[in-house]
């Protein structure tokens, strides 16, 4: 599904070049629940940003469902995210003046489906969200919980491959937090390839495989088997602390 | 651009920012209607003056005669001069100068008709008069070649000697005393624009005969053909030059013959008129220019504010041409409207100003002595007015386009983080 091959990605920053990404292989499954950690400046929004065709890299080779991801036209590019990714981010970045339905509907705008059609899909989403009382209500009138589902309705809305959420819970109360994890967990199950960035070890420990990055570089993957003990070296940890 | 999806999405976002679209509006129509005041204000002023003007020829010249101040060839001053048929032929003669009518003064005239009198001016005249001077004839006609070659008594009396003398009977054809003696009226005459109708005008030749005029002139009204102050000038030396010549009197002298030249005054004062209208002009870009630096304020921060919307629909795929089409497309339609609500309003102002001048002038004219208003018609030629308004829209444009080409090229990641 995701094949990465030795990314590189530096930024310019006046006469200073930043290198962030100095080499990352990566592979990750059709249907896989994936987190990616790191400390600050360890690279893993970056990363998350050539996932999602945001950003470019500078070498390498990126391959998203057998195609190459590489030099795109802006156009072809945002053609792409809306076919085969959704996100999630951590301040929902939902659009102020819309309501929950609005903004659910908005991907199938740059889709093409008549306004008709795509506020009906809307409010089936929604109410798999459990939100279809709130369909009229403003981004401001919703809870953080409501609004970060409202996003994941959103994001789900136009049938995408890869959902990547880029702190979903960071804004969130833990109760909350395990909320949102639910509803990914169910999203992954429908077959939907989940990737998240967090900084938070329960939030990642709920999920299927974790990739640490550190310097740029992949530190360590922790997959299923070896997650039970991360889990037991997490609370350990927390018990010295 | 004739999506119907695309305008429902930019009329849900005007709708839901009722705010930023006054502000932006506002701007537009303000610098707008500005402008239309100041440029109608400004073309009333012009055309005001302008027709106050249109009362005799613009290019009128007047010429009497007086005493000379300056000892010339031997001669004392103080010697007064006296104009004679000939010296008509002389100016005639003077290149520039087109025609000419001679003109000897009577003094107090009693016209009298059955039992009725008065004592009105009389002007003696050439038919050329009626080309240099503002003379409506309302009846009949006016002095005509014949009448002066055979010395015709004949008059053309005012509208107010016709009224005074006759009340309401016919008097084309009708004889009246004139300082005792009979003159056929063969036509009734006003002078446009003003309230005093107490002239009337008969043949030079026939004046001077009866009147013992013999062969004087008063003084002499001629036209002069000049485009420029210069040209004017200089015909105006000539004529004295000739004058000086014949009199003997220097031509510098002043007091010898006094000249009025209405080209000259005319020209000076459309001079001051072109001054005044680049001043207005000069303005009318500043204000311009105030709408502009406005409209593209408000763009820059309108773009600015929606930097991370920008960066959320690119997120979810919108490709940055459509993102700048759906802002530009907005901000057009915003400053189109704005800006014909502003003409509309300027321009009704100018116009609503312009129909209580003809009303309150319209029936009241005797109020106003003699002079017209100095503010006519202050309304603004429709294609500049249009003009300004699409400049204002093009520049709201280029404003907009700038900042939005930035936002939609930025990393969608990066204006997500605009906070």
């Amino acid at each position: 599904m995701i094949k990465l091959n030795n990314i590189h990605k530096s930024y310019e920053m006046g006469n200073n070049s930043l290198h962030v990404l100095k080499g990352i292989d990566l592979e990750i499954e059709q249907g896989d629940f994936v987190s990616i950690m790191g400390s600050s400046g360890s690279g893993k929004s970056t990363l998350l940003n050539i996932l999602g065709m945001l950003d470019n890299y500078d070498k390498g080779s990126y391959h998203l469902a057998g195609n190459l991801i590489q030099n795109m036209s802006e156009k072809k590019s945002a053609k792409l995210r809306n076919d085969m990714v959704g996100f999630v981010f951590q301040s929902f970045n939902l659009i102020s003046f819309k309501n929950a339905m609005e903004n659910v509907a908005l991907p199938l705008y740059y889709k093409g489906i008549p306004r008709k059609k795509r506020n009906l899909i809307a409010m089936e989403y929604l109410e798999k969200m459990g939100l279809k009382e709130w369909a009229n209500h403003m981004p401001n009138e919703m809870s953080g919980g409501q609004k970060q589902r409202v996003a994941i309705a959103r994001a789900l809305i136009s049938n995408p491959k890869i959902i990547l959420a880029d702190e979903p819970t960071g804004a969130l109360d833990s109760a909350t937090s395990y909320e949102v994890m639910e509803i990914l967990k169910d999203v992954n199950d429908s077959g939907i390839t989940v990737i998240i960035v967090t900084h938070e070890h329960d939030i990642a420990a709920l999920t299927n495989q974790i990739i640490r990055l550190k310097d740029g570089l992949i530190h360590e993957i922790i997959r299923n088997g070896e997650l039970k003990e991360f889990k037991k070296n997490l609370i350990r940890g927390l018990e010295i602390a | 651009m004739f999506d119907i999806d695309k305008w429902q999405e930019i009329f849900a976002t005007i709708k839901k920012n009722k705010m930023r679209t006054f502000l932006t509006g506002f701007s537009v129509a303000w610098g707008i209607f500005m402008l239309m005041i100041l440029l109608g204000s400004g073309n009333g002023l012009s055309n005001g003056v302008s027709s106050n003007f249109m009362n005799d020829a613009v290019n009128a010249m007047w010429i009497w005669t007086g005493e000379t101040t300056i000892p010339y060839q031997g001669m004392k001053s103080g010697r007064a001069i006296q104009f004679h048929n000939e010296d008509q032929d002389l100016v005639k003669k003077v290149s520039g100068v087109g025609v000419s009518s001679g003109r000897y003064f009577m003094g107090n005239t009693r016209y009298s008709y059955k039992k009725e009198s008065g004592e009105y001016t009389t002007i003696t005249c050439q038919p050329e008069l009626i080309q240099v001077e503002n003379i409506a004839i309302n009846e009949g006609r006016f002095i005509n070649q014949i009448d002066l070659e055979q010395k015709r008594k004949v008059v053309v009396i005012g509208t107010d000697i016709k009224t005074a003398l006759f009340k309401d009977t016919i008097a084309i054809g009708q004889y009246i005393d004139i300082n005792k003696v009979p003159f056929k009226v063969i036509g009734i005459c006003n002078e446009p624009g003003s309230t005093r109708n107490r002239n009337a005008y008969m043949p030079l030749t026939t004046a001077q005969m009866i009147f013992n005029g013999a062969n004087k002139i008063h003084n002499l009204a001629v036209t002069i053909n000049a485009q420029t102050l210069e040209e004017s000038k200089t015909i105006e030396e000539q004529v004295r030059n000739v004058l000086g010549r014949k009199h003997k009197f220097d031509p510098k002298d002043e007091g010898a013959i006094g000249l009025y030249n209405k080209l000259e005054n005319y020209i000076q004062t459309m001079r001051i008129f072109q001054a005044i209208t680049i001043f207005i002009w000069i303005i009318g870009i500043g204000t311009l220019i105030a709408g502009i630096v406005g409209v593209s304020n408000i763009m820059l921060i309108v773009v600015k504010e929606r930097t991370k919307e920008i960066g959320i629909r690119k997120a979810i795929g919108a490709s940055p041409s459509s993102v700048i089409s759906l802002i530009l497309l907005e901000s057009i339609m915003i400053t189109t409207i704005a800006g014909y609500i502003g003409l509309v309003l300027g321009t009704g102002l100018m116009e609503l100003i312009n129909y209580f001048m003809v009303q309150s002038a319209g029936p009241a004219p005797s109020s106003d002595q003699g002079g017209g208003s100095i503010f006519l018609n202050p309304t603004v030629d429709i294609n500049i007015a249009i003009s300004a308004t699409l400049l204002l829209i093009v520049a709201g444009a280029i404003a907009g386009y700038i900042p939005a080409k930035r936002a939609a090229s930025i990393k969608p990641i990066v204006a997500l983080r605009d906070e």
